[in-house]
């Protein structure tokens, strides 16, 4: 957290504004990342419904991953009935 | 509240969840797909999560991943401290003076099985209108995989090594279940992530069935860090609990169990054993007592529920 | 009493701890939640009839165990709700933890405490171990000599935390079974009168599904730290606003409080210090010994903690030997709590006044009148000896 917060501005008791974990990135945990083939992807939200971050957006039936927060577990590539999922070795 | 009607389909449930990215959770969690699939088959509620890896790795000041009210006060107490604000919101409600929501106690097994039991029998006795949700993973993770009553018969933790003279933990996990519908309780059941469906539709029932009572599940969560197998298979390990029948699906309604996915071939425990560190010495020859021992377990268990269905309204 | 202030009350027999559970309904909680354990189970009692007689609209959460009577009341804090409990003893020291949480989530929660010893052995009588044992849990923290002042400061716990300067739970604690339980006259306040003066809970953290906030977050090095400052703040804040409070009650009930109850001390050369029912006692003490023309006085605590810095100053300095009388034992400490926190307050600067510190009447060992003036005598020589350096016992046998 920012070291200028002081005792006198800080939160009241340990409480913090709810949803605010989506300013920490954790995208550079990976590895490896899952890369989607929309060609064989048929939208079936399996892969959005099973990502532990979620860092898999869904917009109707379309699916994107959001790197920026995907920590390349590889359940998404796992489950996917087409295997329309790849994991490949993050780039150094 | 309103009444909420089951899912059928996975675009059924809201197109994004009130549990957040960006926490710290491993990757691979299942008791954070557990929390997400919570907060979307429910996006209003207020949760009360026990100490426990979910709880820290999801509220680490000054972020937290929970876009829904949610509290933490101790280890041991998520069932009183829900019993209290469920309390209070039917007073202050009634009054205008709040809004009411549902109330989800979220806790670990060992928040759950040992540490808060005794706290959670007294909110089930008191018929108090929350949903209590256990995340079981089957071992004290967040102090780094330490025995909980939930672990089961010969799996290594630090505190139940496989060691050279005793192979893991020597006791059968706890009939939560069979402790919780004992107080006859509108509502209790069993779930894992697999099945998600059901899982949620559960939930969903639970949330109905806590303007009259406590409702209760018990989810299994696997974790590849406790349970020591490769991160992307925690929902494939979810499914071989199940289809091994070590962990049967089942719920209690109104007093009548009812076994809700039937296994009736099931898959040799050994190919769900010897995919997980903690269970792969049970396979080794010197250990072939244990495994018998939980061999048994799992068909006595299975038999017991089926009688217990049989039986009608025994709860 | 003004003839003004006694229309506003009327004149009341009960108990102490009914004194507690009369001003917890006149406050209006919205939630109680408590455990039974001697010597403080009738409030429980008392509160649970009122709840089934519908005298009160509150929610009673019967729990089973006094961790979960505090667990249920944060809960029902957070939630916005006016919420009460009360323990003893044993009890008291099985909501540790959750003491802790109640204060640094910052919820004005009251508590009322009938102070009991603490096993083992176990003992069901009166001493105040359990209320020094949550001296650093962050509450402020009062002590009733009697049923009257028990009450007053019952109704004004909820103000004083409930103020938003403040937000820090209150604990109320009385002696089991000499307050408890013995039934005494007092002036209570109207009904309407409580209810204008408190009004409902509207201040402090509270759950809002529009705006859903974490509650009880991990706070690591890099935060926790200022978490306890602010708390810290928050009792430094408390001083002011139970200036105003007690203020703010005298000009409704005619009755005047400070955090130091004193009795002959303006020209006292040798001061009695005690707590709860005790101080009544050691005013009939000091009044045979002025007959006797010892130049004695007492200071009574009303308010331990915020410990009244400025006021102990002020008072403490002024006499040549000050004798603490200290229900509660701090065995391997250089003296009790009270002598250290005097101590603390006057020491360097009047290095002129002569401590020396007691312990009395554990596990409920009576203490009278010539009791008291025995303490006093021997206290006095002690310290005109120099022989202050060790704690006292009275009263027990072998000493």
């Amino acid at each position: 957290m920012s070291t200028t917060v002081t005792w006198r501005e800080i939160d009241l008791g340990g409480s913090v504004a709810g949803g605010t974990s989506e300013k920490y990135k954790t995208g550079n945990w990976r590895v490896e990342k899952p890369v989607i083939d929309y060609e064989k992807c048929v939208r079936c939200l399996i892969c959005w419904l099973y990502c532990p971050e979620p860092a898999i957006i869904r917009n109707g039936n379309e699916v994107k991953i959001d790197y920026d927060y995907c920590k390349g577990c590889g359940i998404c590539a796992e489950e996917c009935p087409r295997k329309a999922i790849t994991m490949v070795p993050e780039e150094i | 509240m309103s009444k909420t009607n089951p899912v059928s389909k996975i675009s059924d449930l809201p197109e994004e969840s009130k549990f957040r990215p960006g926490h710290r959770l491993c990757a691979g969690c299942g008791p954070a797909i557990t929390a997400k699939l919570i907060t979307l088959a429910v996006p209003e509620a207020i949760i009360v999560n026990a100490t426990g890896c979910v709880e820290v790795g999801t509220t680490i000041y000054p972020y937290s991943a929970w876009k829904t009210p949610w509290v933490h006060v101790l280890f041991q107490n998520n069932a009183p401290v829900a019993s209290g604000i469920a309390a209070a919101l039917e007073k202050l409600s009634a009054e205008g003076r709040a809004k009411k929501l549902p109330v989800i106690a979220l806790g670990g097994d060992g928040a759950t099985f040992d540490i808060g039991l005794g706290a959670i029998s007294g909110a089930l006795e008191r018929l108090d209108k929350i949903i209590y949700i256990c995340y079981d993973n089957e071992a004290y993770m967040n102090t780094g995989i330490q025995r909980s009553g939930a672990s089961i018969l010969g799996s290594a933790t630090t505190t139940s090594p496989a060691g050279r003279v005793i192979p893991g933990k020597q006791e059968n996990k706890k009939d939560l279940i069979g402790i919780v519908a004992s107080h006859h309780i509108p509502y209790a059941a069993t779930a894992t992530i697999w099945l998600w469906r059901d899982m949620v539709n559960k939930i969903r029932k639970a949330v109905n069935y806590s303007e009259q009572g406590p409702a209760f599940l018990h989810i299994l969560a696997p974790c590849q860090f406790g349970w020591r197998y490769e991160p992307h298979l925690t929902v494939k390990i979810s499914r071989m609990a199940v289809e091994t029948r070590l962990f049967p699906i089942y719920e209690v309604e109104d007093g009548q169990l009812k076994i809700n996915f039937r296994v009736s071939k099931p898959a040799p425990v050994e190919e769900y054993l010897k995919i997980q560190r903690r269970t792969r010495h049970l396979l080794e020859s010197r250990n072939a007592e244990t495994l018998q021992r939980l061999k048994a377990w799992i068909e006595w268990n299975w038999l017991r529920l089926e009688n217990l269905e049989k039986a009608g309204k025994v709860f | 009493m003004m003839t003004e202030a006694l229309a506003r009350q009327h004149r009341i027999a009960l108990t102490g701890n009914d004194a507690v559970a009369y001003a917890v309904k006149q406050a209006n909680v919205d939630v109680i939640s408590a455990y039974p354990i001697t010597p403080q189970t009738f409030v429980v009692e008392t509160l649970s009839r009122y709840v089934n007689d519908g005298e009160l609209n509150a929610k009673f959460i019967n729990v089973e165990s006094e961790h979960s009577a505090l667990s249920a009341v944060i809960g029902a804090s957070l939630a916005g709700a006016r919420a009460f409990t009360a323990t003893a003893s044993q009890g008291l020291a099985y909501m540790w933890e959750a003491l802790y949480a109640a204060s640094g989530l910052r919820l004005p929660i009251v508590m009322a405490l009938a102070a009991r010893a603490l096993s083992a052995p176990i003992n069901i009588h009166n001493d105040h171990s359990d209320f020094f044992g949550m001296r650093d849990a962050g509450w402020i923290m009062f002590n009733g000599e009697e049923a009257q002042e028990t009450y007053d400061l019952t109704i004004m716990a909820f103000k004083i935390a409930e103020d938003p300067r403040v937000l820090l739970p209150v604990v109320v604690s009385y002696d089991g079974f000499i307050v408890s339980h013995a039934i005494t006259n007092f002036y209570a306040l109207n009904d309407d009168v409580v209810k204008e003066f408190l009004g409902v809970r509207t201040t402090g953290p509270r759950i809002d599904p529009d705006n859903p906030r974490t509650f009880g977050v991990l706070a690591l090095q890099d935060s926790y730290f200022e978490f306890k400052r602010q708390q810290y703040e928050a009792m430094e804040n408390s001083r002011q606003v139970i200036k105003e409070v007690f203020q703010k009650y005298e000009e409704i009930s005619g009755r005047s409080y400070a955090p130091l109850k004193e009795y002959m001390t303006s020209d006292a050369e040798t001061c009695i210090v005690a707590m709860g029912s005790t101080v009544g006692t050691a005013r009939h003490a000091v009044k045979t010994l002025r007959e006797a023309g010892e130049k004695a006085g007492v200071v009574g605590i009303l308010q331990y903690r915020p410990w009244p810095v400025k006021e102990a100053e002020q008072l403490f300095s002024r006499f040549k030997r000050i004798i603490v009388m200290e229900k509660v034992m701090s065995p391997g400490a250089r003296a009790g709590p009270v002598y250290e926190d005097i101590a603390a307050t006057i020491y360097p600067k009047h290095s002129e006044v002569k401590i020396i510190d007691f312990t009395y009447g554990l596990g409920g060992r009576d203490i009278s009148t010539r009791g008291i003036i025995e303490i006093y005598k021997k206290g006095k020589e002690l310290i005109d000896k120099g022989k202050t350096d060790r704690v006292y016992f009275h009263g027990v046998r072998g000493e």
